[in-house]
């Protein structure tokens, strides 16, 4: 019954310092075992699927910008042939703002394409190098304006909250990004993430993540930004005028079922978590061995699935229903979480309650993780 | 070891006296076996320290006996009965037992180390038991030794003899480790230490030296027995604590357990007599025959008061039951201290336990968690108070004794307040003086005595018993870098303007926070205590007052500012997994927390806050 697919394409160029996604650089790729495999590993997902039309794709990684359009089109049609797509499906593919995937930009959307989210990151020079970018800002817009001709949705990402990045400073550079006229933009904080090389740098003392009252400021003023601007957030970090919210991503944040192919990649069907092998070359074996890149698949008990579902929904501005997430667990919905806390967290002015409808305002936003560990029920964590 | 009854003037009692790594241990060791208690082969280091916080520490808590049998140079063989006392002032009064089971004592020195101010009051108590003390300057193989200089200590500090040879009543120069001077100490014991009197005909009088469990022979009692003799099958009467029992095993340590048909006049040796708990074998009771038995019980016997309090919690309140397991299973084999159940809104269910010092509470605490596994929070240690309050409409005036700040009474009804105070001798290095007499001056001390010796000072004070209770003895060794040392006797109680402080978290009052403190002091306690409650409590969603309170009145401030951003800024599908599990460790942590006024505090703010700190 998946309504959304993920495909995972795990190269990159390079490895950003900052990204700890399962990406990997490799001097050559097969595509053509690499298309074959993927195809395969659709195919087993399709199989146990329901009449239900596809409504969303989404190519992430990696970079799938630097996937040859013949394979992204061979890709689109294996799964069209699969599920059928729904009249409004959203295909999406996550695109590098470089000159030579500009230039592959026009084939990608004639390979059925029709939405990018672009990693332009930063318009400053110096920000892109420290963030490990092959391209640099003049590069990127000019990226941003060839992927505006070619497709009909666009969307671009920028990291801030850079270490020594001035209030004012991200002030200009949003004032500008929103000014590009996109119906989306994700404005991630940076954050140091384990395993990657800006933990080993900070852990050395190369350099300090920005203080978190500093960060806690920049993210109320980028809400103000984007609100003025008409495209207020309607999840932590993702902003959209009406009609141009990610479809894909919202299946995520509202816990809907999705399938998810290629390396590493996650999947919900039904209760049951998938995941792949993260490595690209043990996925392929796996393929090659038994048609199916699952490393691991595991029925999700009612209370982990409530959990995961309080988790990815309290991120968006819309919130959740508590008796809903109940009625699809099982499980009583007052048990979900903690009525103290709740009663305390309202009258804060972090969440926002209506009926069984709990949101977490503005303000609890930037401490949504915080707030889940007052909130969440420790019956259903400790589980 | 035949049943010939053994003659009076072969016996010699004696126990050993020496400051921590002085070599006592490696002396005792040596004398065992050059007299052949134990094989080369059964030897193993230190044989009389059982427990493994006795080796660790390099103290005894629990008196041991040796019965040695020595043939000396005049050709006879005698018996030797080494004590080995317990070593620290919580002690004091087992140690005051074990002391009065002998006749004599070695006082061991270390020969580079000199006189140490512990051993001082161990050696007032021995003299005090008219013990000859042979002098032994241990350790003389080392290239700091200087047995001179350690003999004119030992006479200059002490007063006792310790120039010329030790036949002629001088120090006996040894080095245990190397065996040098072992066999001169056993001939000094014969020579100069006195054997024991007693009357073999009289009504048996054993005194009840130690106790403790043994799983395999239930209570096992060191005896030493003053008149008459004990034996297998007697009906016997403990006098103080009145009950009566069959002697079923009597015996010796050389130092295996080997039983015997009787203990006789001036003997020492062990008892059982299918006792299971040490609280019925009391310390310093008198042994009688049901029959015939004595009049009346030895002089000397006291009953040991806790004095110093503290609560004892589990971190995970479903432990509650092992607590009070363990703790009933430690309290078989020490009834020294006491417990009653207590509760606490912060900390749920616990014990209110007491202690015969900070040395016996840290021993217990240590005990709890290493032998029994468990994770304890452990709230200020408190002294016993005694208040008197006024009469009401409905009462009269009285004196309670209270050592839980929880039970300190409405102001008030409280006319005057009484708290221990101590007499402390420190012993130290003069360069750390002055840090020493500002930490005794800051904790309300009064200074009694001043002397110095070569480079050393000893320095007596007067202090407030609850302004030592915290972590006196720790910042002692900090500010000294471990060479001052530290002893104590309590000297009773004077009046105090003393007040209950209160810390309020989230303006809700902490009780496992609470505590007695001295007006004068309460002030900078409480900005000590909040400030590093700011640093031990995690940001929260909101802002935090702490507030340290006598009364409705503040007396110092913090605010934990609140948390301004904690969010994953990126999650997608692929991410849930990991965002769960940062979930299930943000509860796990909480789960070590306590709630109080919808603020975590973790465990380790409990004990921390009252740390004074670094000043």
């Amino acid at each position: 019954m998946a309504r959304a697919l993920y495909i995972h394409w795990p190269f990159c160029a390079r490895k950003c310092p900052y990204c700890d996604f399962n990406s990997h650089v490799r001097a050559e790729v097969d595509y053509a075992r690499w298309q074959d495999a993927l195809v395969a590993d659709m195919r087993h997902e399709a199989a146990p699927a329901s009449e239900d039309t596809l409504t969303s794709i989404f190519f992430g990684g990696g970079t799938p910008s630097l996937m040859p359009p013949a394979l992204v089109e061979a890709l689109l049609r294996e799964a069209e042939a699969l599920w059928g797509f729904a009249p409004d499906i959203e295909i999406t593919l996550e695109a590098n703002p470089s000159s030579v995937e500009a230039a592959r930009f026009a084939a990608l959307a004639g390979a059925g394409i029709d939405r990018v989210s672009l990693g332009l990151q930063s318009l400053d020079d110096e920000a892109l190098r420290f963030l490990g970018r092959l391209h640099d800002a003049r590069e990127g817009l000019e990226a941003l304006d060839t992927a505006q001709r070619h497709f009909d949705r666009v969307s671009f990402d920028l990291i801030y909250a850079l270490p020594g990045q001035s209030e004012d400073s991200w002030r200009d550079q949003l004032s500008r990004s929103l000014g590009f006229g996109t119906g989306h933009v994700s404005l991630y904080q940076l954050t140091i993430e384990p395993g990657t090389r800006f933990a080993t740098d900070v852990r050395r003392g190369t350099f300090e993540p920005k203080d978190a009252d500093e960060a806690g400021d920049m993210y109320a003023l980028t809400h103000e930004l984007t609100e003025a601007a008409g495209l207020p957030a309607y999840e932590i970090s993702n902003h959209a005028r009406p009609g141009e919210k990610s479809r894909h991503n919202l299946t995520y944040w509202r816990y809907s079922d999705y399938a998810g192919i290629g390396p590493g990649a996650h999947g919900r069907r039904g209760g049951v978590a998938t995941q792949r092998h993260r490595k690209p070359e043990n996925w392929l074996a796996a393929v090659a061995r038994s048609g199916h890149g699952i490393a691991d698949e595991r029925a999700l008990g009612a209370s982990e699935q409530a959990s995961e579902a309080l988790l990815m929904g309290l991120r968006l501005a819309e919130g959740i229903d508590l008796a809903e997430i109940g009625a699809r667990s099982g499980l009583a919905f007052d048990t979900l979480v903690e009525p103290s806390k709740l009663a305390l967290y309202a009258d804060l002015g972090f969440l926002h309650l209506a009926g069984n409808r709990v949101q977490v305002t503005p303000r609890g936003m930037p401490l949504l993780d915080a707030l889940l560990g007052e909130i969440v029920a420790s019956d259903l964590v400790a589980a | 070891m035949g049943a010939a009854m053994t003659d009076l003037t072969k016996i010699r009692n004696f126990s050993i006296i020496a400051h921590i790594d002085h070599g006592k241990s490696t002396l005792a060791d040596r004398l065992i076996q050059v007299t052949g208690g134990l094989t080369d082969r059964e030897m193993s280091e230190q044989v009389l320290d059982n427990m493994d916080i006795e080796r660790e520490r390099g103290i005894t808590i629990k008196a041991q006996t040796v019965r040695l049998n020595y043939t000396a140079r005049d050709g006879e063989t005698y018996e030797l009965n080494l004590m080995d006392t317990p070593g620290h002032v919580d002690f004091a009064y087992e140690v005051s037992r074990s002391l009065a089971a002998c006749e004599g004592a070695l006082l061991v020195v270390d020969a580079a180390q000199g006189v140490e101010a512990q051993t001082l009051a161990n050696v007032y108590q021995s003299i005090e038991h008219d013990h000859e003390i042979v002098p032994v300057i241990n350790k003389i193989d080392l290239p700091a030794a200087e047995p001179d200089q350690v003999r004119a200590e030992i006479e200059d500090i002490i007063g006792l003899d310790a120039s010329g040879s030790w036949e002629e009543g001088g120090a006996v120069l040894t080095s245990a480790k190397s065996g040098i001077g072992v066999e001169d100490v056993l001939e000094a014991i014969v020579a100069r230490i006195p054997p024991p009197k007693g009357d073999r005909d009289a009504p048996l009088k054993a005194m009840l030296v130690d106790s403790w469990y043994d799983p395999y022979l239930g209570v096992v009692i060191l005896v030493r027995v003053i008149d008459g003799a004990i034996r297998k099958g007697q009906q016997v009467r403990f006098m103080q604590g009145g009950t009566q029992h069959l002697i079923d095993r009597v015996g010796a340590f050389t130092p295996k357990r080997t039983d015997l048909p009787e203990i006789g006049p001036g003997e020492i040796g062990f008892i059982t007599a299918q006792i299971k708990e040490v609280e019925q074998a009391r310390v310093g009771d008198t042994i009688t025959t049901v029959k015939g038995g004595a009049e009346a019980p030895l002089k000397g016997y006291k009953e040991v008061q806790p004095v110093v309090f503290c609560g004892l919690f589990p971190v995970d309140a479903a432990d509650f039951e092992k607590l009070r397991e363990s703790i009933g299973k430690l309290r078989l084999n020490d009834a020294s201290f006491s417990y009653e159940i207590e509760s606490s809104a912060a900390l749920g269910f616990g014990f209110r336990a007491g202690f015969l010092g900070l040395l016996h509470l840290e021993i217990i605490q240590e005990r709890l968690s290493r032998e029994y596994d468990l994770d304890l929070i452990t709230t200020a240690p408190s002294v016993v108070y005694r208040v008197h309050l006024g009469h009401t409409r409905t009462e009269d005036a009285k004196v309670i004794e209270i050592h839980n700040p929880a039970d300190w009474p409405d102001v008030n009804r409280i006319e005057v307040v009484e708290e221990p105070w101590i007499k402390a001798v420190i012993y130290t290095p003069d360069d750390y003086l002055g840090a020493i007499l500002k930490l005794c001056q800051d904790r309300r001390g009064i200074q009694t005595d001043l002397t110095y010796v070569g480079g050393r000072a000893q320095v007596s004070y007067e202090l407030p018993l609850n302004e030592v209770v915290f972590d006196f003895y720790d910042r002692l060794k900090s500010i000294s870098r471990g060479y001052a040392s530290f002893d104590y006797e309590q000297i009773g109680s004077r009046e105090g303007d003393l007040v209950k402080m209160n810390i309020l978290v989230n303006n809700e009052a902490v009780d496992a926070l609470s505590l007695i403190v001295h007006r004068s002091v309460a002030e900078e306690r409480g900005r000590g205590m909040c400030e590093r409650l700011k640093d031990l409590i995690p940001r929260h969603l909101f802002k935090i007052p702490i507030q340290a309170a006598i009364g409705g009145k503040i007396i110092a401030r913090e605010t934990i500012a609140a948390l301004r951003k904690d969010v994953t800024a990126k999650c997608y599908g692929g991410d849930i997994t990991r965002k769960k599990k940062l979930l299930e460790k943000q509860k796990k942590g909480k789960a070590r927390m306590r709630e109080y006024g919808n603020v975590s505090i973790p465990q380790e703010a409990f004990i921390a806050a009252l740390r004074m700190g670094e000043e």
